[in-house]
């Protein structure tokens, strides 16, 4: 660790395992409430799980970005933060805030916590992730500026590399997004419409960008390959991101009231969103191929590699496995989303938000890399992960083929709830699959604790 | 296996000209407008009285000539990376503007096609061959802007004497970029204006 600034990352990173933790038990009881449907109720309703493990997921990928950039931009700036105490300072903001939220989702009957949030005087809850009370998001704009104010400022008096500035525009973008989560027209088709702006445009558009910087960044740091020819890989990555990203947003406006033409550019560019995960596979392993260092942190080069490996899975292939609006048409809203949901949020961010704390976080414990024994747990726990995401998400892509076929495409159709009944294998599956991850995220916990011998930092 | 990599100078023999990255892009962009033309085949084998009738209401003389300046505007390019390879930067530069000149003329002449187009009420939901129709030649019409701005770049610098006969490899990247853009054309305009 080269700056004393940097080290304000560690409580976000700390926030976001933790959170991470949450959103997985959550993930558990609302994967057994799919076969044992009373399971925890009345207590935690599906509804509420569900509404739990998603905003969790979304708040803690929020703490490991800003971690990230905390971490980040001096290094690249070549200058301290320019306001560490500010960084702390909406870190308990944003950790309060978040809590409370979940606690109130928890605790509250959701039309009652609308009711005692002021949701009648600018309505913006019940619409799917963004759920959070007015105050809440009001809290998330707050905290979002603080730290892009804190974050510009040190870029602008620092060195300015594509990195910073790519990660910039990313964080800026994913602020500037969120604002339509304010907007909430009494229109259900402009609804849809805006709400994909924040929903779409954050996870197929900005945060890519931020994907992009981190995983360059880590690459540089891990492989000592110029950085001129990673930055070159991060511009047309970018490129390719927005060309097929911005107008992708398409495939979601099949089925919302839209014009026609949307199926064709949805189905069009869309097709085309996973040649930039493709590219950053390609990057990531011609990087590592390349390197011109040894580096001591063996686990975060294999997180690099598994995001370049999984983003293409997950968002790229199977993303594109139902984007096409004549299969769209059959496979909307089943099983097979989900499939994608999963690998694609665990392979695109959650494992560059694990990459960059696997590479950050010795580095701020005074030590280039974790030892020996520590590395081999954590990279038990990378594939304890990542297996068991990939059968979560084979299983749940069955369960949808046999829902789509049972439900929509059979001589006899059967209802919703009958085709459930017929799929419940598969969740089980799922379930004990969903366990194995739970299992692997606490050896990948545990692995901070393991003691030996280690390298100082340089 | 080894995976292909990027170097800053590759020009090994046999490497395509320009910067490696710039081929990356071509490639992708190629793509999209090829799944672009499969679609446009894929739709009008479902309608084919509707592509023919509303064929004949475009403007074919415009068509033809954009495909003549940008083919000439392609020779100009290529002129261009002749003199820099003689080291004539000044020379360079001159034929660069004359490429950025005729896309302006491109420009135009497609500016007031769209003209007519949208004062007779057309739009994306007229029918299915104009949503085709506007969308290939608005996204071709981005394309050849984004061209411009590169062959700029690529002009101030050769102005400014930033290219020799040895390292030249920023004439040729925009060059390419340049033909791939003039290369669509020449696909889109008989596809979409002319074949029946």
């Amino acid at each position: 660790m080269q700056y004393q600034s940097q080290k304000v990352a560690m409580p976000y990173f700390i926030a976001a395992i933790g959170l991470f933790t949450g959103q997985i038990l959550f993930g558990l009881i609302m994967g057994l409430q799919y076969v044992m449907g009373d399971f925890l109720f009345p207590a935690i309703p599906f509804n509420v799980a569900r509404m739990v493990h998603t905003n969790l997921l979304i708040v803690w990928l929020l703490f490991g970005f800003m971690g990230a950039a905390y971490y980040m931009i001096p290094e690249e700036t070549e200058s301290e933060l320019f306001s560490p105490k500010l960084a702390l300072l909406m870190f308990w903001i944003f950790l309060v805030a978040g809590a409370l939220t979940i606690v109130g989702y928890l605790l509250v009957p959701y039309a009652g916590l609308a009711q005692m949030t002021f949701n009648d005087l600018w309505p913006t809850m019940g619409r799917e992730f963004l759920e959070q009370p007015l105050p809440t998001k009001l809290g998330i704009v707050v905290v979002a500026l603080a730290f892009l104010f804190n974050i510009s400022m040190t870029i602008l008096k620092g060195r300015k590399t594509s990195i910073a500035l790519v990660l910039l525009m990313g964080l800026w973008g994913l602020a500037v997004f969120f604002l339509f989560s304010f907007y909430n027209p009494s229109n259900l088709v402009l609804d849809k419409y805006f709400w994909w702006w924040t929903v779409h445009l954050w996870v197929e558009g900005v945060w890519e960008l931020i994907l992009g910087s981190l995983l360059a960044f880590v690459l540089i740091k891990v492989t000592g390959v110029d950085r001129e020819i990673i930055e070159k890989w991060l511009y047309i990555i970018v490129a390719m991101t927005l060309i097929t990203g911005i107008i992708g947003t398409g495939h979601h406006y099949y089925w919302i009231g839209t014009p026609e033409y949307w199926q064709w550019f949805g189905s069009v560019f869309s097709a085309l969103e996973p040649i930039p995960f493709f590219m950053m596979t390609v990057f990531a392993f011609n990087m590592v191929n390349r390197r011109r260092r040894e580096h001591p942190n063996k686990a975060a080069t294999l997180w690099a590699l598994g995001t370049g490996v999984m983003a293409f899975l997950g968002a790229g292939v199977w993303g594109f496995l139902h984007t096409l609006a004549p299969v769209n048409f059959y496979t909307h809203g089943t099983q097979i989303t989900a499939a994608h949901g999963h690998m694609a949020f665990y392979g695109a961010y959650v494992m560059v938000v694990l990459t960059i704390i696997s590479y950050a976080m010795p580095m701020m414990r005074g030590r280039a890399a974790n030892s020996e024994k520590a590395q081999v747990m954590e990279m038990w726990a990378f594939w304890l992960m990542t297996v068991s995401i990939v059968f979560i998400t084979l299983f749940l892509t069955a369960a949808g083929i046999l829902q789509v076929w049972l439900q929509r495409v059979s001589e006899t159709p059967l209802g919703f709830m009958a085709t459930q009944d017929q799929v419940t294998l598969f969740y089980w599956l799922r379930e004990i699959s969903g366990v194995i991850f739970l299992i692997g995220l606490i050896v990948y916990i545990a692995s901070f604790f393991v003691e030996g011998e280690t390298k100082e930092a340089a | 296996m080894p995976t292909p990599s990027i170097t800053l100078h590759n020009h090994k023999p046999g490497a395509p000209p320009g910067d490696l990255v710039i081929w990356l892009f071509i490639f992708a962009e190629l793509l999209a407008f090829g799944i672009f033309f499969g679609a446009y085949a894929f739709s009008r084998s479902h309608h084919v009285e509707l592509y023919n009738q509303s064929q004949l209401l475009l403007n074919r003389e415009s068509g033809a000539i954009n495909a003549l300046v940008l083919i000439t505007s392609s020779y100009f390019v290529v002129r261009a990376v002749a003199a820099i390879k003689q080291g004539f930067s000044r020379e360079c530069a001159n034929w660069i503007a004359g490429a950025i000149g005729l896309g302006g003329v491109f420009i135009v002449i497609k500016l007031l096609e769209f003209n007519a187009k949208f004062s007779a009420g057309i739009s994306l939901s007229t029918n299915t061959f104009y949503m085709f129709y506007l969308s290939l030649t608005v996204f071709h019409f981005m394309h050849v802007i984004l061209g411009m701005v590169i062959l700029t770049a690529v002009m101030l610098k050769a102005r400014r004497g930033g290219y020799t006969p040895e390292d030249h490899t920023g004439v040729e990247t925009g060059a390419s970029y340049w033909h791939m853009v003039d290369l669509v054309w020449i696909i889109l305009f008989p596809l979409v204006y002319v074949i029946r």
